[in-house]
């Protein structure tokens, strides 16, 4: 491994971070777009069945009588926002609105329970709120009497709202008409506000769930995501004619770069989905050219298909899986510049006329010029299957207090276990603990009336990162787990619970893994099975079951999930510094791990801490023999109520190969 | 209450008799516009067959029903369904090989005119007919939120997607009455949650006065105006839910006297 405090790759700096006076922030960004780009589509989005499609010039006039209708209410500079519901052209031009006149718009997680929403609102001390829908109006004003700021809820969708009579309640619409008579009284206001925008403003305040403690307020500026958007743009030759689809989280910091910043850097289209439930079918219709995907999407695609080829006719089924194991076979070579065979290169043309082709197309990835996977490490099967496929997929490694982009896979330097090299501007360094610090000028103002969490994060320009990881011969960034999760076993032996638990959930049948050994004589986990991959299995086997619960604690799904366990296994003995931290025994837990339940981030990352303690009996009965332990958990419904649940939680042992002497 | 005065539907001293037996034994009601009346009542109180004597499926051997003042009694269910009232079915009763989207567009067909070579050329007035019908159709799909299932045959459907498409159908004739024969019926408490909801805003949005038929005690005691109790087929009481509750008639004849 390649460690050292002086250790440096830096890309070579093309661009300088002074932006022109006259387009230092998005809002001016936009207003240029609505000339150069006038009648170029900016935004779609699927209402009644149908794209409909708005222009530059129509983004901007939107986003310009929202402004002056939020002028009306009395909108200051400075003023926060919380933008709240799924992605809609609307939500956009509210979040460039606030912008123009010198807010901070603050993007919520549409699904969070109103605990967690009002924790937001009251910390970004936010004074008005843009949401989609009825649902997120209930939640406001039901968190309104405890948030001191909140003034001013705005709806989009007047559905279910004519009886409601709360002060302060204002629909997108009726904004609109209040902006146009602001306008003609204040004939001059939004372009005297739109000018005093420079580009050290705050731009946002993308709230990140941690995974400990409550959510930091990371601040980024106009600077940061204008120069960092525009330098990942021009390392990956982003064009104005792509096409997204914005389907992830408002509230998470890559939706508003790929969404927003980039498309309005770049002047690209973005397509907003009709709902969440038809995010597959819009994917294919709109066969996007740049596409993002953290490994759990990339996953449910494959899981979808694999589950569908399985539903085949037995010829066709075998015809298939030839062609795509065959595909994956010359990209695992082509991956690891090994030579590959003639019969192989004669026969990959017939695949994609029967295979590739097709299947692409069916899931809307004829177009893809460039996808993305990044968040968490992708399974090996899961990446190969996609590229094999002739899908130009790559890793990335960002964060929300980078602007997103640290590194990137080059095209044509791919590589399955790193991230890719630094992209422009940044500058990459291993400490000598083995933590990854950089410094870029996408480096964040801080977080939000947190100094702590900012003088621990950000020393000297550098950020650090929390990863654990080094950078290869070739400069490539390679991440092994989040630095404060490497720890020891009782023995002293290396345990990296998330290496582990990448490696369980490459399984098509484990959606979600558990690692647990700190300070323990073995490694024991937690599995969460993947409810659709094990239903279909289960149902292929005639094995009845009625509720995720009935399956988990199914004795032929312990099997298999033994099987799968042991495979990690086999995998790690063949690793010199993980070897001896295998999995002896695991448990299939009786409820899916829930953000709601507080045990992952909304972005599906796992709190440990807050899971150690909630299972604790769980965590004792596997390391003190028993082989069934009696459960009872709280869940927590979206409304914020709160239930129990009883199970009987049954416990495995597996084997653990010895290591392979070499 | 904007709408016109005087009821919208009276049901004035109705019968029914299936041989010897009367199933509806005189019963009078009147339900109001923009009201939600729930009917009850134990099985075989003679709910679905009031219910499917308003709706012209069978007619009164006595009485009278009047919609909007005028007197209805012997209609064909078509031409009541061309007067303005729509109705869902106790057992789901959808076109289970044609998509979703072409079943609620069968909700449409009264409204549809034009000559059968147009249409099948899709030309002209048939082409401008068929693009307003499905706008109004994509309006109703969006409002009970079920685009991702709109080109899939309903009878691959669980059965509470298929319960809410057929609301979607009865939704697509723009009636003034909606009548839901048992619309949660076998649904989860989820489910259940939804329809209620969908329930309430058609009421609020569309203005629509609806009667159903329901068993989940919850359920009608939450989202009606106003609950009517049948029995034996005769109608033992008739008010607002809390009235219905404290009922001692009802609690003896419906929630049963042994239960308490």
């Amino acid at each position: 491994m390649d460690r050292g405090g002086d250790l440096k790759a830096v890309a070579e700096s093309t661009s300088a971070s002074a932006l022109d006076p006259g387009r230092d922030t998005f809002p001016k960004l936009v207003r240029e777009n609505a000339r150069r780009l006038a009648d170029k589509v900016a935004i779609r989005e699927k209402d009644f069945g149908i794209w409909q499609a708005y222009t530059w010039s129509q983004y901007f006039e939107q986003a310009r009588l929202i402004a002056l209708g939020l002028a009306s209410l009395g909108f200051a500079r400075g003023d926060r926002v919380a933008i709240v519901g799924d992605n809609r052209p609307q939500l956009y031009w509210a979040v460039m609105a606030a912008q123009a006149l010198g807010g901070v718009p603050v993007p919520i997680y549409q699904d969070s329970i109103e605990r967690e929403m009002e924790y937001i609102i009251e910390h970004s001390e936010a004074r008005f709120a843009v949401v989609e829908d009825q649902e997120q109006v209930d939640k406001l004003l039901g968190v309104r009497a405890r948030c001191r700021h909140l003034q001013h809820v705005v709806y989009d969708d007047p559905r279910g709202m004519r009886g409601y009579r709360e002060p302060g309640l204002v629909s997108l619409a009726e904004l609109s008409e209040l902006g146009k008579k602001f306008e003609v009284s204040h004939p001059t206001h939004f372009d005297a506000e739109l000018a005093r925008g420079a580009a050290d403003d705050l731009a946002i305040i993308c709230y990140t769930s941690g995974t400990t403690g409550a959510p930091k307020g990371a601040m980024l500026s106009h600077r940061n995501l204008i120069t960092t958007a525009r330098n990942a743009a021009r390392f990956e030759s982003l064009r104005e004619d792509e096409e997204v689809l914005s389907y992830l989280p408002m509230a998470w910091v890559g939706d508003h770069v790929f969404s927003y910043a980039q498309a309005i850097v770049t002047g690209f289209t973005i397509n907003c989905p009709e709902s969440a439930a038809t995010v597959l079918a819009d994917l294919k219709e709109i066969a996007p050219t740049y596409f993002f995907g953290p490994p759990r999407i990339w996953e449910s695609i494959l899981t979808g298909v694999m589950v569908r080829v399985e539903d085949a006719a037995r010829p066709k089924r075998a015809l298939v899986l030839f062609f795509l194991r065959l595909a994956q076979d010359i990209e695992r070579r082509r991956l690891g510049r090994q030579a590959i065979p003639l019969w192989q290169r004669l026969l990959y043309p017939l695949g994609s006329l029967l295979v590739y082709g097709p299947l692409k197309d069916n899931l809307g990835f004829s177009y893809v010029r460039r996808a993305y996977t990044a968040g968490e490490a992708i399974g090996p099967e899961i990446f190969l299957f996609f590229r094999g496929l002739g899908i130009n997929v790559k890793q990335l490694y960002g964060m929300t207090e980078a602007s997103v982009f640290v590194t990137i896979q080059r095209d044509g330097d791919v590589r399955l276990d790193t991230v890719g090299t630094p992209i422009t501007d940044v500058e990459i360094r291993i400490s000598d603990a083995g933590e990854v610090l950089f410094r870029s000028p996408g480096v964040f103002q801080g977080y939000a009336k947190n100094p702590d969490a900012t003088r621990q994060t950000l020393e000297g320009g550098w950020i650090h990162s929390g990863d654990a990881g080094f950078l290869d011969h070739d400069g490539h960034l390679v991440i092994i787990d989040r630095a404060k999760d490497v720890s020891r076993l009782a023995d002293g032996t290396m345990f990296a619970p998330k290496f582990i638990e990448n490696k369980l959930k490459f399984s098509p049948y484990v959606r979600e893994a558990v690692c647990l050994g700190q300070a323990r004589p073995c490694v024991t986990a937690f599995i969460n099975i993947d409810l659709t991959a094990v239903g279909n299995w289960a149902e292929r086997r005639n094995i009845a079951y009625t509720s995720y619960g009935d399956l988990a604690q199914k004795p032929e799904v312990y099997e298999l999930i033994r099987g799968e366990v042991g495979r990690v296994n086999a995998s790690l003995a063949e690793d010199e510094i993980l070897r001896g931290a295998q999995v002896k025994r695991f448990l299939i837990l009786h409820k899916e791990l829930d953000p709601d339940d507080e045990e992952i981030t909304r972005t599906r990352k796992v709190r440990r801490g807050y899971i150690a303690q909630k299972y604790a009996a769980l965590i004792d009965a596997l390391y003190s023999g028993q082989d069934r332990v009696q459960v009872e958990a709280k869940v927590t419904y979206e409304d914020g109520r709160t239930g129990t649940m009883r199970a009987d939680v049954v416990i495995r042992d597996v084997g653990t190969p010895a290591p392979v002497a070499r | 209450m904007n709408g016109p005065a005087g009821p919208l539907l009276e049901v004035d001293g109705v019968s029914v008799r299936f041989g010897a037996l009367l199933a509806v034994n005189q019963v009078s009601l009147r339900i109001r516009h923009r009201e939600i009346v729930a009917i009850i009542g134990p099985n075989g109180a003679g709910k679905t067959t009031l219910l499917n004597a308003v709706s012209g499926f069978y007619h009164p051997y006595e009485g009278r029903i009047a919609f909007e003042g005028r007197d209805r009694t012997h209609l064909s269910p078509p031409d009541v369904a061309a007067l303005g009232i729509a109705r869902t079915f106790q057992n789901v009763a959808l076109f289970k090989g044609m998509s979703v989207l072409d079943n609620i567009m069968t909700g449409r067909l009264l409204k549809m005119g034009g000559s059968f070579l147009l249409e099948a050329l899709y030309w002209g007035p048939a082409k401008r007919q068929e693009l307003e019908h499905r706008a109004v159709v994509e309006q109703i799909i969006d409002f009970l939120e079920i685009q991702a299932i709109r080109k899939t045959p309903a009878g691959r459907l669980p059965y509470g997607l298929q319960k809410r498409v057929e609301l979607a159908r009865a939704l697509a004739a723009e009636p003034k009455l909606l009548l839901l024969d048992e619309p949660m019926a076998g649904m989860n408490v989820e489910e259940k949650e939804d329809m209620c909801r969908f329930i309430l805003d058609v009421n609020q949005e569309f203005g629509t006065t609806i009667a159903l038929i329901e068993h989940d005690m919850g359920v009608v005691m939450d989202i009606s105006d106003r609950v009517a109790v049948l029995d034996y087929g005769r109608k033992i009481a008739d008010g607002s839910p809390a009235e219905v509750r404290s009922d001692q008639a009802v609690l003896d004849a419906y929630l049963g006297v042994a239960h308490e």
